[in-house]
């Protein structure tokens, strides 16, 4: 690290970007309570999962190499979703195996792109303070963070200093929502068998919210229990450590 | 719809699936998860299990010599064949010789793959499965839909019903003790009316040239016991160097297949009734199947080839939990048959099988010698969007996402345009039908966008700084 307090990217993800801004500023919020000098680098798109997941690897290379640059030179790039970073942290240096310029860079970013609820917790031992969120609430793994940045512990340990919040266990917390990426439209019947099973699952809870660090998951579930008429909101867990657990939900309108 | 859909549409409107689907994996899983819980080495275990299997697939042809060397010294006769097809034409032509009108055989994937049961009916030779749920599929007509529990897709009804039919007497069948009784009577007479027996292996020993067979019924050495002739059919991968491998490799097969920590019945079969035997086939054939394995080997799918069998991957797959084995179309359902049905069965026909997966990594989690299961199936993606089978829509839908992505201006231009329109499409905070969403809004509501992008509001809030 070359800067004290060290400067660091957010790369908001092209989801958070459209979909749902306020993630984007929980995470500012966050790393901005760490000290870390927070940039929002304006040429970011997407990190290029539908491509590198569609078997596009030119076109995801493509993108790789725009983001690589854009990238280069911050101490830590810090992304609000364990699938998006895993993209660039797992999947970028092996789509460059055989240019080692080009793998090299790749490398090298990977080595400083974190997602951001395991980046407060394990990087800065961060826990909220004077957060309170009086309520219950429930946590889905989402399925590239855990099994590939092994976010699972951070999130709940960070959630337990929420004042008046109470976690409830969801019942196959770690199996996958059906989400998929592309495959939830390419694939729309599978899909929403398994997110049905899903959304039982978070309602036998009891919770009154869902809560989760990934937006593609966290809107494939809410918006399946939104259709079926169920009561629980969700929110991404930056929103509530951030303490906008008072504000709009996923889908509800300020 | 092409067939994949059509299978998938079918099976998804089946609740009895669903509830035969649930009854099993949901056992499974809690099962195996309490096996590898009480056994502290797994992870250990794994990596030798990955090992090991990566050095015999490396060594392929030192430990097939040396398997076909001591096999033949044990007095068995060693075939070797290229394709299923041939595999199939010499179990057929030893049939032949032996003058059988009836075999017994014990429940093989591999016999499956290669199609011989066909065959083997195609030659006039009775087949009798001796496997339970290999004796149910076969009373229904029905290919195996899981490569454990092939009759996963029956309910205990279901077998009930299928056994008050074909069975002499059946007797109550109320309870699963009774229909095991019916099956037993009934395919007692046939055990010991057999020609020959036909068995698979999980494991070709290389220093013994012995095979194993594991079971939990006893069915198999009732197979390859009482016949005058034993044909064991294996694939090149089953390979292990010694009974140190074969041990290491039996723990994880068991406990990741079923949960317990060993099967009912464990058997090596080394060559044919010796002097002095009072039991024991008097010819014994191991034929050694290539059918592609070679081929997935030149493919880059050499991790594949560590495959034990084991069923694990499919038992944690949301998506083979929800549509069963027989949608995959193919003999080897759930995410390791996404792996190998486009290598044997070509991309052309397949490519639903690796695109119809969420990447979710469990089963990479899950599997006993950590293949990259992920990993490969995006590999069956990246060849089929090379060989331009993505189909034309979602295609072009990638590349103008794509020139957008990579032109930062733009991209933000059109998607706040975007996110402009979309809000038009809602009712309250959701949207509940959208042009171009269908696939999203068939079954789900999707959230309206906050308003502008992040980016743009971003940049607004630090011109107000």
């Amino acid at each position: 690290m070359k800067n004290n307090p060290p400067r660091v990217a957010l790369f908001a993800t092209c989801l958070v970007d459209a979909m749902r801004p306020q993630i984007g500023f929980a995470a500012l919020a966050l790393l901005e309570q760490v000290n870390c000098l927070v940039e929002v680098p304006m040429g970011q798109t997407c990190c290029g999962q539908p491509a590198l997941n569609s078997g596009d690897q030119d076109g995801t290379r493509k993108i790789a190499k725009h983001n690589i640059k854009l990238l280069a030179g911050f101490d830590h790039v810090v992304v609000p979703s364990g699938s998006c970073a895993a993209t660039i942290k797992k999947d970028y240096p092996d789509l460059f195996e055989t240019d080692p310029v080009w793998h090299a860079k790749a490398v090298d970013l990977a080595n400083r792109t974190y997602e951001l609820l395991s980046y407060m917790s394990d990087i800065w031992g961060w826990r909220p303070k004077n957060v309170s969120c009086a309520t219950t609430a429930t946590y889905h793994d989402s399925c590239s963070g855990l099994r590939s940045l092994n976010v699972q512990a951070q999130p709940r340990a960070m959630l337990a200093s929420v004042a008046g919040l109470e976690m409830r266990p969801l019942e196959g917390a770690n199996v996958c929502c059906g989400f998929g990426g592309t495959f939830c439209v390419k694939y729309p019947d599978i899909s929403n068998a398994i997110v049905a099973e899903k959304a039982a699952a978070i309602n036998a809870t009891g919770a009154d919210l869902l809560l989760g660090g990934d937006l593609g998951c966290l809107m494939n579930m809410a918006g399946k229990l939104h259709r079926d008429g169920s009561k629980i909101r969700a929110f991404h867990a930056a929103e509530i450590l951030a303490g906008m657990g008072d504000g709009p939900a996923i889908g509800e309108t300020a | 719809m092409n067939a994949f859909q059509g299978r998938v549409t079918a099976a998804l409107a089946d609740p009895t699936l669903k509830t035969a689907i649930d009854r099993t994996t949901n056992t499974a899983r809690s099962k195996r998860a309490a096996a590898i819980a009480a056994w502290p080495e797994f992870a250990q275990a794994r990596e030798l299990g990955r090992d090991m299997k990566d050095h015999v697939i490396a060594n392929m042809e030192y430990y097939l010599t040396m398997f076909e060397a001591n096999a033949v010294k044990t007095g068995a006769k060693i075939h070797w064949a290229r394709t299923g097809q041939e595999a199939c034409e010499i179990v057929v032509g030893i049939c032949k010789a032996a003058k059988a009108k009836s075999v017994t055989r014990s429940k093989s994937m591999l016999g499956e793959e290669i199609g011989l049961p066909h065959a083997l009916e195609a030659a006039g030779i009775e087949r009798v499965e001796t496997d339970l749920a290999e004796h149910i599929i076969q009373l229904a007509g029905e290919t195996p839909s899981h490569i454990i529990w092939p009759a996963l897709h029956k309910t205990r009804e279901q077998v009930g019903e299928l056994f008050r039919a074909h069975h002499t007497d059946p007797g109550e069948l109320a309870t699963v003790e009774e229909m095991v009784s019916s099956a037993r009577r009934n395919l007692r007479e046939k055990f010991m009316a057999a020609d020959v027996g036909i068995s698979g292996a999980n494991f070709l020993i290389a220093d013994t040239g012995a095979i194993c067979t594991v079971t939990n019924e006893g069915n198999a050495e009732l197979t390859t016991t009482p016949p005058r002739v034993h044909i064991v059919t294996a694939g090149i991968e089953k390979l292990v160097p010694s009974m140190v491998e074969a041990m290491t490799m039996l723990r994880l097969l068991v406990r990741s297949a079923t949960g317990a920590e060993l099967t009912q019945y464990t058997t090596f079969h080394a060559g044919p009734k010796q002097p002095g035997d009072v039991d024991g086939p008097e010819e014994f054939h191991i034929v050694l199947v290539d059918a592609g394995r070679t081929t997935m080997l030149a493919e880059g799918l050499a991790e594949m080839l560590r495959c034990l069998r084991c069923g694990a991957c499919m038992n944690h797959c949301v998506v083979y939990r929800q549509i069963g084995g027989h949608a995959y179309g193919a003999t080897y359902p759930g995410p390791m048959g996404s792996v190998i049905t486009p290598s044997l069965d070509g991309l052309e026909t397949s490519q639903d099988l690796p695109r119809a997966c969420t990447l979710n990594g469990q089963c990479h989690e899950v599997c006993p010698v950590a293949i990259p299961l992920p990993t490969l199936i995006r590999g069956w993606r990246t060849k089929a969007w090379v060989q331009g089978y993505e189909p034309l829509h979602t295609a072009w839908a990638l590349r103008i996402w794509e020139f957008f992505a990579l032109r930062p201006v733009l991209y933000q231009l059109a998607s706040n345009l975007a996110l402009r329109i979309m809000p038009l499409f809602a009712k309250g905070g959701w949207i509940s039908k959208m042009p171009l969403a269908g696939g999203w809004t068939r079954y789900r509501d999707m959230p309206i966008p906050q308003g502008g992008s992040f980016l743009a509001q971003y940049k607004k809030r630090q011109a107000a700084k």
